[in-house]
């Protein structure tokens, strides 16, 4: 082949490489136009902000680190990040168990199995507005009926009722919440984590003996290892996120969530948009992302040891 | 032998007893909805006898919530909002799945991390500067924003990558080879293939974005562009003692996602099962 027509091979092969490459990106452009301008470019401009105080008016001024300084001051602060992580750690357990227990019970082979999945799933997909309104009727100081049990059953005096939506009792109240309305999503991970078990397994263990406790701690749990972190970052994750919980359970509006109810999320609302305190609001941003991002490093240490295993 | 058979019943007792709790403790808040709003407002928490379904049901709750607010505004625009959002993103996250999922490209794997990265990213981090961009933009207090915000996610583009990357090669290959275009190799084969995912993707825009607060929390504040869920949280707090209303405009809000979950529930099942990301 000579020098002249190999140039020519070459030519076309580019040429056809760019068509190739045009037609490619013909069909990304249109979700990664809107993904890049209303996505990534916030997203750079979040770590910006946390180091200007600004209030979306007037000259934007930098000011370093001082925001970061004065959140370590700040009471409320302190307090949405105490909640934040105190919520979690009640509801990141509590819903590892329903839900692996839940999923456990509906493997097995019983009637009514699908009906059953899809009832978990209810509080999930029905909208945060509609199922807090009746949790907080359910749960109303003076007129709830789980007040009125507690009176007329269990003979609880009248003044010492619980209000189960002020002081330390708003935690408890967003965890059993929170529980309720997610275990089912976890549930249908951790299902299908156990149809991926094989099924020798149980058989062997059965003829050697072992009883259904004992197939479940050292068949079942080894074998969910996997989705079990999957489902405990997740769910951390999301419970870092929580705020219209909070604001529908105990907050009545968005502008009047009291200290035992703040977190995180609820406190960047709130200085933002209340307070239009935009660098200070993207500080506390900030610690959330560093919250995480911490676990989702975490779980990628904890593969990556298990890929190595 | 019978004593196998006995431990299998009470197997199946200890069982059947976990699920009838568990389903008591799912469904009960629902009945009790169901049951308040067509009561008036003292027979709702009338405790002693409770009765479920009220000798003369009040129905009028279930009118008076169109009259007391613009409840009909709220439905146009939730549905509007739900139904042009879940388009943009089947559409266009489909479209670039392909891409990523069957072509070879430059740059394809750093534009990919680009989007993977973002999924673990928290949107209330960036939620601040993100409407300072908005209202520049001139997009405040329009639906358009909330558009702009739900439509283009990196989940439905690595929702639908991971589907598209289960078909195999070749059938693209062979389509190639009888000279059809790309586009149509994704209008004509991969498209029709994709429905699982297709439907895993809907229900999953449909409800976050018809049960989403926050976002209209933000950007929608005057009356008539409000969505349902803003409404229905006003009306709550304007009509607080007005029980039985409150819980007629609660069922009334949960109508549509319950239709769409049910008839897509199996796929959707089944795109949390495989996908195991958004919560």
């Amino acid at each position: 082949m000579d020098a002249k027509a190999a140039e020519m091979l070459r030519k076309s092969q580019k040429k056809r490489n760019i068509k190739k490459n045009l037609i490619a990106y013909s069909f990304i452009a249109p979700n990664f136009i809107g993904f890049a301008v209303f996505t990534l470019v916030p997203m750079m401009f979040a770590f910006l902000l946390a180091f200007l105080e600004w209030d979306g008016n007037n000259p934007i001024k930098f000011v370093g680190l001082e925001n970061f300084k004065a959140l370590v001051k700040d009471k409320f602060f302190l307090a949405s990040l105490k909640n934040t992580i105190i919520y979690s750690i009640g509801t990141v357990p509590l819903t590892l168990v329903t839900s692996l227990l839940l999923a456990v019970v509906l493997n097995q082979n019983i009637k009514g199995r699908a009906f059953f999945r899809t009832l978990g799933f209810f509080p999930y997909v029905a909208s945060l507005v509609a199922v807090t309104s009746v949790w907080t009727m359910v749960f109303h100081a003076s007129k709830g009926p789980v007040n009125a049990i507690l009176y007329y059953v269990f003979k609880i005096p009248k003044e010492k009722l619980p209000n189960w939506f002020a002081g330390n009792l708003v935690l408890l109240m967003l965890i059993l919440f929170s529980v309720w309305r997610f275990m089912g999503y976890y549930m249908v991970m951790f299902l299908a984590g156990l149809q991926t078990i094989p099924k020798e397994l149980y058989e062997a263990g059965t003829i050697d003996g072992a009883n259904a406790w004992q197939r479940f701690r050292y068949i079942t749990l080894p074998a969910l290892k996997p989705t079990t972190f999957l489902v405990t970052v997740m769910l951390t994750i999301n419970c870092f996120k929580i705020y219209d919980i909070a604001i529908m359970l105990a907050g009545g509006s968005q502008n009047t969530l009291s200290v035992s109810a703040m977190v995180l999320v609820y406190y960047i609302y709130q200085n933002a948009f209340n307070f239009w305190k935009l660098g200070y609001s993207s500080a506390v941003a900030m610690v959330l992302f560093v919250l995480v991002f911490s676990v989702t490093l975490i779980q990628f240490k904890i593969q990556e040891n298990y890929a190595n295993e | 032998m019978r004593s196998k058979r006995k431990l299998e019943i009470l197997k199946k007792s200890v069982l059947y007893f976990i699920l009838l709790i568990m389903s008591a403790i799912m469904i009960l808040p629902f009945l009790w909805m169901l049951s308040s709003s067509v009561k008036l407002d003292r027979e709702v928490f009338n405790m002693n006898p409770f009765v479920w379904i009220p000798k003369n049901p009040r129905w009028k709750n279930y009118v008076d919530i169109w009259t007391k607010v613009p409840f009909f505004k709220y439905v146009q625009n939730t549905v509007i909002l739900t139904i042009v959002v879940t388009a943009l993103q089947i559409l266009t996250s489909s479209f670039a799945a392909y891409a990523f999922a069957k072509l070879d490209f430059k740059l394809r794997n750093k534009l990919f991390f680009a989007y993977v990265s973002t999924i673990a990213m928290p949107w209330q981090v960036y939620m601040v500067p993100q409407f300072l961009m908005m209202r520049s933009f001139g997009l405040n207090d329009r639906l358009l924003a909330i558009v702009c915000l739900q439509a283009f996610s990196a989940f439905g583009v690595f929702l639908m990558r991971q589907f598209y990357l289960t078909i195999p090669d070749s059938l693209c290959e062979a389509a190639r080879i009888d000279g059809m275009s790309e586009y149509g190799i994704y209008l004509r084969i991969m498209l029709p293939l994709s429905k699982p995912a297709i439907a895993t993707l809907t229900i999953f825009t449909f409800v976050a974005t018809w049960n989403d607060y926050l976002g209209p929390l933000i950007y929608l504040k005057s009356q008539n562009k409000k969505t349902i869920q803003l409404g229905l949280k006003m009306f709550i707090n304007q009509y607080s003692s007005e029980y039985g209303l409150i819980m007629a405009g609660s069922v009334m809000s949960l109508i549509p996602v319950i239709i769409v979950f049910l008839c897509l529930q199996k796929y959707f099942v089944e795109g949390i099962a495989s996908t195991g990301i958004k919560g």
